[in-house]
This record gives C-alpha cells, structure tokens and sequence, in this order.
C-alpha cells in the first residue's frame, strides 16, 4: 500500500462577545423565544442600513494581533451572494479580498510529545455576519420548515488556516490551542453546544506513487459539532478518500471541490449537494457599509492592550516559577481565574511547585467530588497559600495537611481555626521521642526483629504511634524508633 | 467582452430570474451593449491610481455596542406569506 500524507485546513467560526448584533442593536443573547430579537436591519427589510458594531471590529482586530496577523490599514465589506431560507437579505455581508486581518500564525504542541512542535499558518480572520436558524418541524407546519431569525447578524470570526495540519492529533492541538486564546483574549465563550464555535474542515491526500506524487480532490466536511468529532472525521475522511482513490483513481483538478456531511452515530461523512464555485457568489463591496482604515496609533495602542497570550503564560510558568512543562501547560488550561489564584498563591506562600500541585491535584479532585465549578469554590487564595506555608514550616504535619484542606472548606475558616479545631499542632521532639520509647518498651519482640535485620517491623510501632498521637510524623517515628534500637 | 447565452443563463439562474428563450437572446444582446459600453473605461491610463474598493470617501463609521428594543414578533411576522405566531414558515429546507 502507498504511503500518503493527509493535508488539513480549519475553518472556524466564533462568535465574537458583543452585546449587540454586527449592525443593529438587537441582542445576541442565546436562547431567546424565536424571532425576539429582530428588526428591519436583521429581516432585510428594504431602506434598512446596517452600521458596524465597533466592539466587533475591535475584539476582530484584537484576536488578529493575538494570531500574529498583519492588520491592513484599509478593509472593507462585501456582499456574498446567495439564495437560502436563513439569509432574508439574499446576501451574506462578509470579506472577500480585504479582510481585516491576514497572514498570521498560532503555534501548537503536545504535552505527550506524540508530534513535534509546529506552527501553523493563519491565511485570514475576517468578520462577518451570521445567517438565520432552519428547524424542521413536523407538528410546526406539515412539513415546512420554521426559521428563526434571532442569530442574523451575530457577530462571527471566521479564522482559516493554511493546510499545515498532518493528522487528527494535529487538527485537534490547534482547535484546543486556538479555543484557550480566544478564551484568554475574552473574545468568545467559544460555547460550542450553542453555536459560539463552530468548525468546518478541508481535507484531501498526498499519495507516494510510483509516478510521483498525486493529490486527491479536496473534501469539506461540515456539522462538526464537537471537538471529538473533528478527531474522528478527519481520521474516517482520510481513509474513504485513499479507497476512493484505490477504486477511482481521480485527482485534484478532475473532480469538484465537493462537501460532506458528518453523522456523529454513523461515524461517517456523507455527500452533502455540491459547492457553489466562490464565483458564483458575486460578491461585491457592500454599499451600505464604509470601509475601516486603522492607523498605525491605533494598532500600537491595540497591540499595547493585548492580555498575555496562553504560550506566553506558560512561558512566564516555567521560566520564572520553574514549572515543567506539563505542569504549566495543565495550569493554563484550568484558564485565567485558575491561573489567577495561582499567582496569588504563589504570592503568599512562595513555593510555586507546592501551589501547581494544590491547584491541579487536590482542589480540581475536591470540585469534582463535590460537584462545584471554582467559582464557587470556598477557600481564598491566601487561605491556601497560609496552609502551604504552615507545612512548609514544619507547624502541619504533610500527613495531615489534607485533612485541614478539606475542613477549611468545609466550615470557610483558615488554616489556623481548624488546625485548633482538629487539635492538629507541631508535635514537640521530645514529646516524640518519649512516645518512641514508650512504644518500644511495649514491644519487645519489634526490637528484637529490628536488630536482626528486619527493619520493616517498625511499620506495626507506626500504626500504635498514629492512635496516641495523631499530629506525629510517621516518617520522623520510624528514623527514631531505628536510632533508639542502634543504642540499645 | 464576449458574452455567451450561456453566461446570461447561469446569471439568471444565480439570480433565481425566469427568462425564456426570446428574452435571453434578447437579454444577451443588451447584456453585450451595457459590458461594451463599460468597457470603454479600460482605455484610460489607471497605472498610477490606487483601486478604489468603496465610491464613497467616508470611513469609519461605527456605532457603540449598546443594545436596543427590538421589533414585537407580531411585527416581525406580519409580512411574512406562512408563519406559526413564532416563526416563519417555509417550504422544507432540504440537502442538509
């Protein structure tokens, strides 16, 4: 069988977080009544004119830069023709070839290393507006569809990318990596189940032949609803077209571009009706819209507002704080309020690789057990930073420093109030030493078998030490119990 | 630029137009005239002249992200031929 290599470009769609529509000022909220939030401007209703939302264009520009882009001075809007049910007006206003932002890059990575670093390059991210919502309803209409008009001239972003991507594990690290800094920049809740982030996907093979290398034709896949789906289509997608290619032997050039439809249960992609060649759109600069010129003050200042990028934070992680890779890759992906609490940690206990651990072991455990997102979560950063402090100290013992963790949220006191609480305090080297010899003197036999050699007896002293005196340090009991038997 | 009854054909088409036989050739002979007409305008020298993307001079023009009333759905609806009181009806969207 010939080896090919499988050539994958995103397109993404996000919808960016205005208050208000692209040109109107009805809301964007999800989940209104259909048809609640319209008015001439999203119905296309003749004389209506649309005027740009400068949120949109700033938040646009804004993942543009994130993206490293080129923002030109001068972009501009155009008609995309088309006739469906969800467009009113008969055409899309989007970006044909002035976008907003062009020729950028977004590097990605693997925490398991299963491919090497890369970067992969942005073609464009351009504004544009979303159509309406089709739903077939039988009991709405005997058979007619109902449209709902409630999304039209939402704000979107769509962001295209260069065919850089190899495989599924590839497709996916870029799709995480580009969610997390849109999260970060807060230009998007990126919500999929809600439409805020969707994906489409361009896919076609080059195939090692005898006589040379041959590409298949390129497939768009649609109705991606889940980043696990993506994974899946693009590993279902590749397989079909190298069988197709084996039983049709048609290249790049001698079929149309042709779209297909992912089905989720089925685990396969469907032909979906043909793509429209992007001529055939006419599109045309939008006459009802001025262009928008940036200055390079602008740019400077927009630049200068940026918050830091993910990469840039986990930078920041394992520079300055000294954490593994890993650890600040987990860290950032917890996103900003995490990260936050982190630094403030950090700020009050200084142990950076202590707060990490806290952080993304024990409190992500605790909120998943008890079923709490971190907002919600009861125990201040510099309450966790005191608790990290004490242990450190040497003034909790490590053995039971999760114990107190757990009480500190459960009854909202700090470290000290509940340490009082339990009776939990630095058990004094001489109160240890006596209860060592206290238990030693009980065991006769537990010497003996230490003295011969066996060491591990002391585990069954351990376990008597706990019940007296549940503040002592077993690894502490165990070193003196062995230094009291050497002298004896 | 020639123009085939072909071209004409597939405008109307792309323009959901109904034209029959007579009125395309019609149509293509004056689609000819208008494009030769146009044309003309190659003859002028525009190597030193920027493109000109919009014919007007305004530039930013913006409006601030503040939410405002929107139409009663009833309003929303009254023009349209087949609705449910919540949305507009059409006939069953297919190829999805």
């Amino acid at each position: 069988m010939p080896d090919y290599t499988t050539i994958i470009g995103l397109e993404v769609h996000v919808q960016l977080a205005t208050h208000s529509k692209l040109f109107c000022g009805c809301s964007t909220r999800f989940g209104a009544e259909p048809n609640t939030q319209t008015c001439p401007v999203c119905l296309g209703l003749p004389g209506a004119l649309p005027v740009m939302n400068a949120e949109a264009v700033r938040l646009a520009v804004m993942t543009g830069l994130a993206l490293d882009c080129e923002i030109p001075a001068y972009t501009k809007w155009d008609r995309k023709q088309y006739f469906y049910p969800d467009l009113p007006k008969g055409y899309q206003i989007s970006q044909y070839d002035l976008p907003l932002t062009q020729k950028g890059r977004l590097e990605i990575r693997d925490d398991k290393e299963r491919f090497a670093s890369k970067e992969v390059r942005i073609t464009r991210a351009h504004l544009e507006e979303d159509a309406g919502k089709s739903s077939h309803d039988e009991a709405a209409g005997k058979g007619d569809s109902l449209i709902d008009l409630n999304r039209t001239g939402t704000p979107l972003l769509e962001i295209v990318s260069e065919p850089d991507l190899r495989n599924s594990l590839e497709a996916r690290a870029y799709l995480d990596e580009l969610k997390l800094l849109l999260t970060y920049l807060g230009v998007s809740d990126c919500n999929m189940q809600e439409g805020s982030l969707r994906v489409d996907a361009n896919v076609n093979l080059h195939i090692e032949t005898p006589a040379g290398k041959v590409a298949t034709p390129i497939v768009e896949i649609k109705n991606l609803n889940s980043f696990r789906a993506v994974e899946r289509a693009l590993d279902y997608e590749a397989q079909r077209q190298f069988r197709e290619w084996e039983e049709t032997g048609k290249k790049l050039g001698e079929a149309p571009k042709t779209t297909r439809g992912w089905d989720d249960v089925a685990g396969k992609t469907k032909a979906q009706r043909s793509k429209e060649e992007s001529a055939d759109y006419r599109y045309f600069p939008d006459p009802d819209l001025a262009p928008v010129r940036t200055s390079p003050e602008q740019l400077a200042k927009a630049r200068a507002e940026l918050p830091p990028r993910p990469a840039e934070l986990r930078e920041q992680l394992t520079r300055e704080h000294k954490l593994s890779p890993y650890d600040a890759g987990v860290l950032v992906n917890l996103g900003r309020p995490v990260l936050d609490y982190f630094f403030a940690v950090v700020a009050k206990c200084g142990d950076a690789k202590a707060a990490c651990n806290w952080i993304t072991q024990d409190i992500q455990r605790t909120l998943k057990y008890r079923d709490r997102e971190f907002a919600e979560l009861n125990l201040p950063a510099e309450r966790l930073g005191e608790l990290i402090a004490l242990v450190a100290k040497g003034e909790l013992p490590t053995a039971r420093s999760r114990e107190v963790f757990e009480a500190m949220i459960d009854s909202g006191d700090d470290a000290h109030s509940v340490m009082q609480q339990l009776g939990i305090g630095a058990v004094d080297e001489s109160e240890l030493i006596a209860l060592c010899q206290e238990l030693l003197a009980a065991n006769p036999r537990v010497v003996d078998d230490v003295k011969n050699g066996k060491q591990q007896a002391i585990g069954a002293l351990i376990g008597q030490a706990k019940k007296k005196n549940p503040n002592a340090d077993p690894a502490r009991i165990r070193e003196l119990c062995l230094e009291l038997i050497a002298k004896m | 630029m020639a123009v085939s009854r072909q071209d004409v054909e597939k405008a109307a088409l792309l323009g959901r137009l109904l034209v029959s036989p007579d009125e395309l050739e019609h149509l293509t002979a004056q689609v000819a005239e208008i494009l030769a007409y146009v044309e003309q305008l190659g003859e002028v020298d525009t190597t030193s002249v920027e493109p000109m993307a919009h014919a007007v001079e305004l530039v930013n023009v913006f409006r601030e992200d503040k939410v405002a009333p929107s139409l009663p759905r009833e309003a929303a609806l009254a023009n349209a031929p087949h609705h449910n009181e919540q949305g507009f009806l059409v006939p069953a969207v297919l190829g999805e």
